[in-house]
């Protein structure tokens, strides 16, 4: 029987990219003058998982990789080596190179080959500097001077040092029967015959036993360890020692020689045990599943509240008896499936962490090449947003936080000097506000430079007033091809990038914001719709139409008089609002709409897209209200000046104005051009 | 691709047939989802005057295309009884409005006809043949070639 392998490669390249994400974090995370074993071992079990993934599904080059990686990752967990800061930049390189090569195996990109064998090279060097194997020897010399075994029965004759050495020596694989502590965690036999190391001899990687022996930890918290936990060092290493003595086998172990050092060890790694097993937990009760699947769902739901909201209006037309029941009834409906459509909606939802959680990689680096000292806080991982708007916003973060930590932050020295502290720090931050999700990105730096940013902003030939405001001058780094760094690196100043990252925003139905104080710092606030399936729209009526105009363009609305209206040759209008002179556009003209004469109105809705103003002439303003957004192309092709279409309470279509197109219309003789 | 369409436009010899002022048309049912009458569409503006804008249809925003301005008939109007066929052409769910529905029939491969060089408002690259029934002449058309072809202005990219 042969099974398709590939079928399961979606779960491998998944799972693969999971483990890689966790390694990362947790490399970042590391204390390198002092890491935590267990998150020595978390970064081991994670290379591991993907080391077997990889060899089950024949990806070798990945295996290949892997192994070297775990092999000096097995050495650090074993404490015979130290952890450096070079080992952990050789730890994310290879990450990077085995994300490199999943991508590869995915169909995305290609394997720079040089790149990887640079960092196997790497790796295999690091991992074959010398042991310290000194401290392992000293150990063992203490405690065999402690008399440790005056009360050790027949079995262990550790009459020197060198016997109990030679007690191992033909027993090659020695070393590798922790395993046994798997079996009999709390009282191994003290079957005297050694046969126990034979037979788990194939465990022929200690590394198992670490994991087993986590494992156990996590589950029965310290299980060995039970009866007296300060009694045995809880370090593997010394773990090691013991078994290679022999200490395992006896249950009673009076003398406590080094009781300090394992009670906070322990205590450590019991608390780390229970985050574990509180994040297992979680894990066992998730499910994967495919997104179309939960976006039918959505669109279910949407049909079914439109149902219900039809079913309510026609009941308000029956009259008698019945007609209470029935009210009642559709009362409860209405309930059911707000309550559905809210939960439904939460699951296309994740927290923000999963696109925070890349930032920590990309301050260390950055901040290492700058030369900058830099902290990264996060605040509010756990703000939800849209599966849809977690994928485009990472982009546009990731920009600004580059440039937060590039234009932002100073060197150190000048920091010094400016009495700050030398470290800068870069806040990330999510929120919720209202329906919106507001994420700022703030640093401690320089701020914005007002009278920098004008100068460039004249140097490039940008209309400028005299007195813009400190928020509009900030507005101008928005600018295409706007710059104020003097000096082009390869991290920015080209002055690409910023006009980006607005439009993507703009893209996604947000906005930004910048605050910005000279000296002391700036703050950039992202404002997104919490989903992209729905829209904050304001309903407007033209003819015998209905138009959504989103509310994020909409800067007002109001009731023109007839002297606030002018014209200019040509036919055009302009209406004239707290001293500005602005285009208006008649939907009416601009849909070829016949406009219902009896209708006198002057309401213009006034909307801004690319800085661009424009009052939009409608018949009558219908009310504020929150759309699901469909797709009109999917059956059908993209409208010029359309973004898309919703389905009204009344069963009837809608559709949504771009608006970043309509304004250009007036440039545009009012044509529009998709 | 157009020969496979042909192939399977003939192969499956059940056609839904539909008048459109003097004639009778026949489109292979299996590219016809349902039958509904002309309700609450929404114009669209700048848009041929054949394409008469979208509708709701659970949940799906559907184009609806009137076959009778298309092909230039004379006398259009829309009542209770106007009848839009939702057709479902591969990924594609468009409407197409007609005079009427008539009926489904099925034919064998000798009733149906090639068709003549002639000049008309639909090309003859869209019709697959003429079928006969009794004294009845069916034009028998290739209606997912018609509607995503580059003339109904539909859809973005046109099918080669």
């Amino acid at each position: 029987m042969s099974i398709d392998i590939t079928q399961f490669y979606q779960v491998f390249f998944e799972e693969a990219a999971e483990h890689l994400a966790t390694m990362e974090s947790l490399l970042l995370g590391l204390d390198v003058s002092d890491p935590s074993l267990d998150e020595l071992n978390a970064i081991f079990r994670s290379a591991h998982s993907i080391k077997g993934g990889s060899g089950t599904f024949g990806f070798d080059d990945m295996t290949q990789v892997t192994h070297i990686l775990e092999n000096l990752l097995d050495r650090l967990r074993k404490q015979e080596m130290k952890l450096t800061d070079e080992m952990v930049n050789v730890f994310l390189d290879a990450g990077d190179v085995i994300h490199m090569q999943l991508d590869a195996h995915r169909g995305e990109g290609v394997v720079d080959q040089d790149r990887v064998t640079a960092v196997c090279d790497k790796l295999a060097s690091l991992t074959a500097d010398t042991p310290h194997a000194a401290p392992a020897v000293n150990a063992v010399e203490d405690n065999s001077d402690s008399g440790f075994f005056d009360d050790v029965p027949p079995l262990a004759p550790v009459a020197s040092q060198d016997e109990s050495y030679g007690f191992f020596t033909d027993e090659p694989v020695a070393d590798a029967g922790y395993g046994f502590f798997d079996d009999e965690p709390v009282a191994p036999s003290v079957d005297a015959g050694y046969g126990f190391f034979d037979e788990e001899a194939v465990l022929s990687d200690a590394a198992e036993f670490a994991m087993v022996a986590v494992a156990h930890d996590a589950a029965q918290g310290y299980g060995m360890f039970v009866d007296e936990p300060t009694q045995f060092p809880s370090t593997p290493q010394q773990a090691q020692q013991e078994a290679q003595q022999g200490y395992g086998f006896f249950k009673k172990i009076v003398p406590v020689v080094d009781s300090k050092p394992a009670a906070p060890a322990e205590s450590v790694v019991v608390r780390k045990a229970s985050e574990k097993a509180a994040v297992s937990a979680s894990g066992d009760t998730s499910i994967r599943v495919n997104v179309e699947k939960v976006d039918q769902l959505i669109n279910l739901v949407g049909e079914l509240v439109i149902t219900q909201a039809m079913l309510a209006e026609s009941a308000g037309h029956i009259d008698g008896v019945l007609s209470e029941k029935l009210q009642a009834g559709l009362h409860q409906l209405e309930r059911n499936t707000r309550d559905l459509q809210e939960v439904i909606m939460s699951v296309r939802m994740l927290p923000i962490s999963f696109v925070f959680s890349r930032f920590p990689r990309v301050v260390r680096d950055l901040a290492a090449k700058l030369g900058k000292q830099v902290e990264l806080k996060t605040l509010g991982e756990g703000t939800e947003l849209d599966k849809g708007l977690i994928e485009k916003i990472a982009d546009p973060l990731t920009h600004l936080v580059r440039n937060s930590l590039d234009h932002g932050i100073e060197s150190p020295d000048v920091r010094v000097a400016k009495g700050k502290p030398p470290k800068g720090t870069i806040t990330l931050k999510a929120s919720h506000q209202g329906g919106n999700i507001v994420i700022d990105v703030s640093d401690d730096g320089g701020g914005l430079n007002r009278s920098k940013i004008l100068s460039k902003a004249r140097e490039r030939g940008m209309a400028l007033r005299d007195d813009m405001t400190d928020s509009e001058v900030w507005m101008l780094i928005f600018e295409a091809g706007f710059s104020t760094a003097d000096v082009v690196s390869d991290v920015s100043g080209r002055g690409v990038g910023m006009d980006v990252v607005k439009r993507n925003i703009a893209a996604m139905g947000g906005r930004v914001d910048i605050d910005s104080v000279e000296g002391m710092g700036s703050r950039i606030s992202i404002r997104l719709p919490l989903t992209l399936a729905i829209l904050d729209g304001l309903s407007v009526a033209v003819g015998e139409q209905t138009y959504i105009i989103p509310l994020a363009y909409i800067i007002e609305s109001l009731q023109m008089a007839d002297s606030d209206l002018r014209t200019v040759s040509g036919g055009g209008h302009l209406v004239h609002v707290r001293g500005e002179y602005l285009p208006v556009v008649a939907l009416h003209e601009l849909f070829k709409l016949p406009r219902n004469d009896t209708i006198d109105s002057r309401i213009v809705v006034i909307v801004e897209s690319d800085g661009k103003k424009v009052a939009l002439l409608v018949d009558e303003l219908i009310g504020q209200h929150q759309v699901v957004i469909k797709s009109l192309e999917s059956n059908f092709r993209k409208l010029p000046g359309i973004s898309g279409a919703t389905i009204m309470g009344d069963g009837k279509v809608a559709l949504i104005l771009d608006v970043s197109v309509i304004c250009l219309a007036p440039s545009r003789q009012n044509k529009l051009e998709a | 691709m157009a020969n496979d369409n042909v192939a399977s436009g003939m192969s499956n010899n059940e056609f839904l047939t539909f008048i459109l002022g003097q004639e009778e048309y026949g489109i292979d049912i299996l590219k016809v989802q349902e039958i509904r009458g002309y309700d609450a569409v929404t114009g669209i503006a700048n848009m041929p005057e054949f394409i008469k804008g979208v509708i709701n249809l659970r949940g799906i925003i559907v184009p609806i295309v009137d076959l009778r301005i298309k092909f230039g008939l004379p006398d259009v109007t829309y009542d209770a009884f106007t009848v839009v066929i939702i057709l479902n052409l591969g990924t594609r769910v468009v409407g197409i409005v007609v005079d009427s529905v008539s009926d489904v029939l099925t034919l064998k491969a000798e009733q149906i006809r090639a068709v003549p060089e002639l000049s008309a408002k639909l090309d003859t690259r869209y019709i697959l043949g003429l079928g006969t029934v009794d004294e009845r002449m069916l034009i028998l058309v290739d209606i997912e070639q018609l509607m995503l072809g580059q003339e109904m202005a539909l859809v973005d990219e046109v099918l080669a």
